[in-house]
């Protein structure tokens, strides 16, 4: 393999897997601080007993979060150095004022967190966790701005003496529609994550309890898990909703601003009016159309999503092979080798990405309906099936995310700078003008194979400590330690330490 | 002032802001297991009042490092792409450490074993040598000079990073960290393990000297400007005042001068660099300040964003250094709250 096909194998490992962590960091910071916040309001103990027990597995999640993302920001400059060339003058500056404006907050606020319970005052502890989740949000909104310039580069002139992108309008930048359509899509999927991620195990913790029919047992379930599963499954309700919206916008954006990732989601060859959406499709693997038979359709569905239209003219998709002659007349038929140039994502890739992405999403739903169910008009359930339900679609949101940047990052492809239809054409990079070119083949399987490994073995211990300390369950005795309701005395224990 | 000249300040700024703040704790790091003392069940408290000295801290200090990153990403981008892709192993071998150190941190109270403590431990140390001396390795090629090609690409190959100069650097800022280090177990902590590292402290100003002056004189007789010469000078007196005032038991002093000794290396090796952001081996083919940089637009509006923010992480940092002031004692040491690693093992889903 080349270094090219590495780099980009390298890129995906790394930025899947960090994904895996962050999701449930932004979504699950807000609920851990919702939580907080109704204790020191209500002074209700099952609220401090929930944020301790969430707090936990907010924790051993994001700690993962934070040193795998530092890779992210490393990787552009050592693998893709010829891309931080060309676009480092717009894009550097997002990522520069995440760690400014975000970074610092959540790790800073973090540790007073962890440690603070019995440093600083109630409300001070509780502005602490506050501060986090609005910084790990904040965070998602640079690093979308960034992502969403390469998606569709506003902002910025061509510089045809250096041959690079240069920034002219920050705003521009800050509010490219791209992104404000991205921003409230990954934040609901994320509070999608953790609405599943607490509805899930407080439901499997209900249902466990309730089948013992022990009285204290069956209150706690009532009194502790219970109004987490509310409060999960409400959070899921509305997530949902966003979602699926947001979805429906990036759709319609998609269409115009990329419509070779709208084509190849869709595995459209050539365009057409009234374009079905294929639920399921068979293909060959050569990314070929020839090969390409869709089974089962939903008439005039994929026009909708790309146009809103399912019918008449307006409802014209363009095909791979439109964008092909499109492209190739635009942008060269051949690059500098004299090799002829795909236009077209990977279609296996684009297609079912796009489909698992949906698919798995509506595992949260599916949970979310049986959880209002079984606890409606009060009761606490004692249903197997909940909590069955309930642990199996806690992984389902996160696959949906996977699935979701797969989707859109293997669609760009073959740009890692797409061209904007509607902008200057000189600001697009092809992804194969974006890697290093002094880092050899060498260098990054070297890098790729130690990334892999580690990874490996975190996400196995990740598992491991998220596993057994979700069926710990909440702590059995908690006490309120803050100083001003254990005095402030320095010869006592930490409250807590590592 | 030209805003690109700025930014090398600011950039410099933030490094020195990681160097000083990650230093102390890449030093407590590396004190694991070099300062505690006595039996097992004594030793395993000394070494989580070391975890806990940093416990809260060391995450903010790490992100002192990402803002340096992306600031040069978006100040410098040919100076990130160069350096970042030229440095390529070294940066691996640091983000490696950096991982397993982080989490190591993280998850060591997390399971209730000795075994699992060991590992953890580790990680810890590994994860802190392995940078305390790369980072003294980059530097000083920076310093020295790397062999660039005509389009400021970095063409010199990973064993060229390993000369005698830059290999002296590392030494350089290991010895500093583990000094300043030191000299933060000492302030932070109580009993004895503050007295041991006092001790320590005492000994390790002693051989900086030796190391880090021979550094410097060598930094600046080969590769430096006259006015560095005065850097040096202060390097010279913060490292003989942390002796004194270790030795005196002014530990607040003799942390402060630790620091003002990083500080005065950092501006040593930036006042050497300028004006060239990646100066090439010989002088041929240097990357200067001017051709490394954003445009006058993208610099502006992060001037706006780096004055206003970065006091503000000053204050709010500063605070949490405030708050978790007081010094730590075996005794303050709560037992173990971690699973058992039999219940680890357990299963029930």
């Amino acid at each position: 393999m080349e270094a090219l096909d590495l780099a980009r194998w390298q890129f995906g490992i790394t930025t899947v897997y960090h994904f895996i962590f962050v999701p449930l960091t932004i979504g699950l910071a807000p609920l851990v601080a919702i939580m907080q916040t109704a204790w020191v309001r209500t002074g209700n103990e099952r609220w401090l007993r929930l944020t301790k027990f969430f707090g936990k597995l907010f924790l051993i999640n994001f700690a993962l979060g934070v040193v795998t993302g530092i890779v992210q920001e490393f990787q552009f400059g050592m693998n893709w150095s010829e891309y931080s060339r060309f676009v480092g003058d717009v894009f550097g500056a997002p990522l520069a004022m995440e760690a400014l404006a975000a970074f610092f907050v959540e790790s800073v606020f973090l540790g007073v967190w962890i440690f603070g319970w019995d440093r600083v005052n109630k409300k001070v502890h509780l502005a602490c966790i506050w501060a986090v989740a609005v910084a790990v949000n904040l965070s998602a909104f640079f690093i979308l701005a960034a992502n969403s310039w390469m998606q569709h580069p506003v902002g910025a002139r061509y510089n045809p003496e250096t041959g690079r992108a240069e920034m002219e309008n920050i705003w521009a930048i800050l509010g490219n529609n791209t992104l404000w359509a991205a921003f409230p899509h990954a934040v609901a999927a994320a509070f999608l994550t953790a609405g599943t991620f607490v509805a899930g195990i407080a439901a499997w913790w209900m249902v466990r309890l309730a089948r013992t029919k022990q009285p204290e047992s069956v209150e706690l379930a009532r009194n502790v898990y219970r109004p987490a599963v509310i409060l999960g499954t409400v959070v899921m309700l509305v997530a949902g909703v966003g979602v699926a919206l947001s979805g429906d916008v990036q759709g319609k954006l998609m269409f115009e601003q990329q419509p070779g990732k709208m084509a190849s989601a869709e595995a459209l060859c050539d365009g057409e009016e009234a374009a079905n959406f294929s639920i399921l499709t068979i293909g060959d693997l050569s990314n070929s159309c020839e090969g390409v038979r869709h089974v089962l359709e939903v008439p005039g569905l994929a026009s909708y999503l790309g146009t809103g239209h399912f019918s008449g003219p307006d409802s014209f998709l363009p095909g791979v092979n439109d964008v092909q002659e499109q492209y190739s007349e635009k942008f060269g038929a051949t690059d500098e080798a004299g090799n002829e140039i795909s236009y077209t994502p990977n279609l296996a890739v684009t297609y079912w990405s796009f489909r698992l992405m949906i698919g798995f999403a509506a595992g949260s739903a599916l949970l979310a309906l049986a959880a209002l169910w079984f606890t409606r008009g009060g009761r606490v359930s004692d249903n197997k099936w909940l909590a069955r339900i309930g642990i199996a679609a806690i992984p389902t949101p996160f696959l949906a995310s996977s699935f979701g940047w797969i989707f859109t990052e293997m669609g760009r492809q073959p740009w890692v700078v797409a061209p904007n239809p509607t902008g200057i054409d000189q600001i697009r990079l092809l992804t194969m003008n974006g890697v290093s070119e002094v880092v050899s083949p060498g260098m990054v399987l070297t890098s790729m194979i130690v990334f892999t490994l580690l990874y490996g073995v975190l996400a196995f211990v990740w598992y491991r400590l998220m596993h057994r300390y979700a069926i710990e369950g909440v702590p059995r005795t908690v006490r309120d330690e803050s100083p001003e309701a254990a005095g402030d005395d320095s010869d006592r224990p930490l409250s807590f330490a590592y | 002032m030209d805003l690109a000249l700025v930014w090398f300040f600011i950039i410099a700024i933030l490094w020195t802001g990681y160097l000083v703040l990650e230093g102390f704790d890449f030093g407590v790091g590396m004190l694991m297991s070099l300062l505690p003392r006595g039996d097992a069940a004594h030793r395993e408290k000394e070494r989580r009042v070391l975890v806990n000295s940093i416990g809260p801290l060391w995450d903010g200090n790490e992100v002192w490092l990402i803002t340096a990153g992306g600031a040069t990403f978006a100040a410098f981008p040919e100076w990130y792409a160069t350096l970042f892709s030229g440095f390529y192993l070294p940066l691996l071998l640091i983000l490696v450490a950096l991982i397993v150190r982080g989490v190591a941190f993280e998850y060591r109270g997390k399971i209730a074993d000795a075994v699992w403590a060991r590992r953890c431990d580790i990680a810890i140390q590994v994860g802190s040598w392995v940078p305390a001396v790369l980072w003294g390795v980059a530097f000083a090629n920076l310093v020295r000079g790397v062999q660039l090609d005509e389009a400021h690409q970095y063409v010199g190959g990973f064993w060229a990073l390993l000369n005698p100069f830059a290999l002296l650097g590392g030494a350089t800022t290991l010895v500093l960290f583990l000094l300043h280090g030191a000299v933060f177990v000492a302030l932070k902590t109580d009993g004895e393990i503050r007295g041991r590292a006092r001790r320590f402290a005492g000994v390790l100003s002693l051989v900086a000297v030796l190391v880090a002056g021979g550094w410097a004189l060598w930094a600046q007789l080969a590769f430096s400007v006259t006015w560095t010469w005065a850097v040096v000078v202060v390097a010279a007196l913060g490292l003989v005042g942390v002796a004194l005032t270790n030795r005196a038991g002014r530990e607040g002093w003799a942390f402060g001068l630790s620091a003002v000794t990083i500080v005065a290396a950092v501006v040593l090796i930036f006042g050497s660099m300028y004006p060239d952001v990646m100066p090439g081996l010989d002088g041929g083919n240097s990357l200067t300040i001017a051709e490394a940089s954003s445009t006058p637009y993208t610099l502006t509006i992060m001037t706006w964003v780096a004055v206003f923010l970065t006091p503000l992480v000053i204050l709010y940092q500063g605070w949490t250094y405030w708050v978790f002031r007081r010094r730590l004692t075996v005794d303050h040491i709560p037992a173990p709250a971690g699973l058992t690693w039999k219940k680890i093992k357990e299963s029930a889903f």
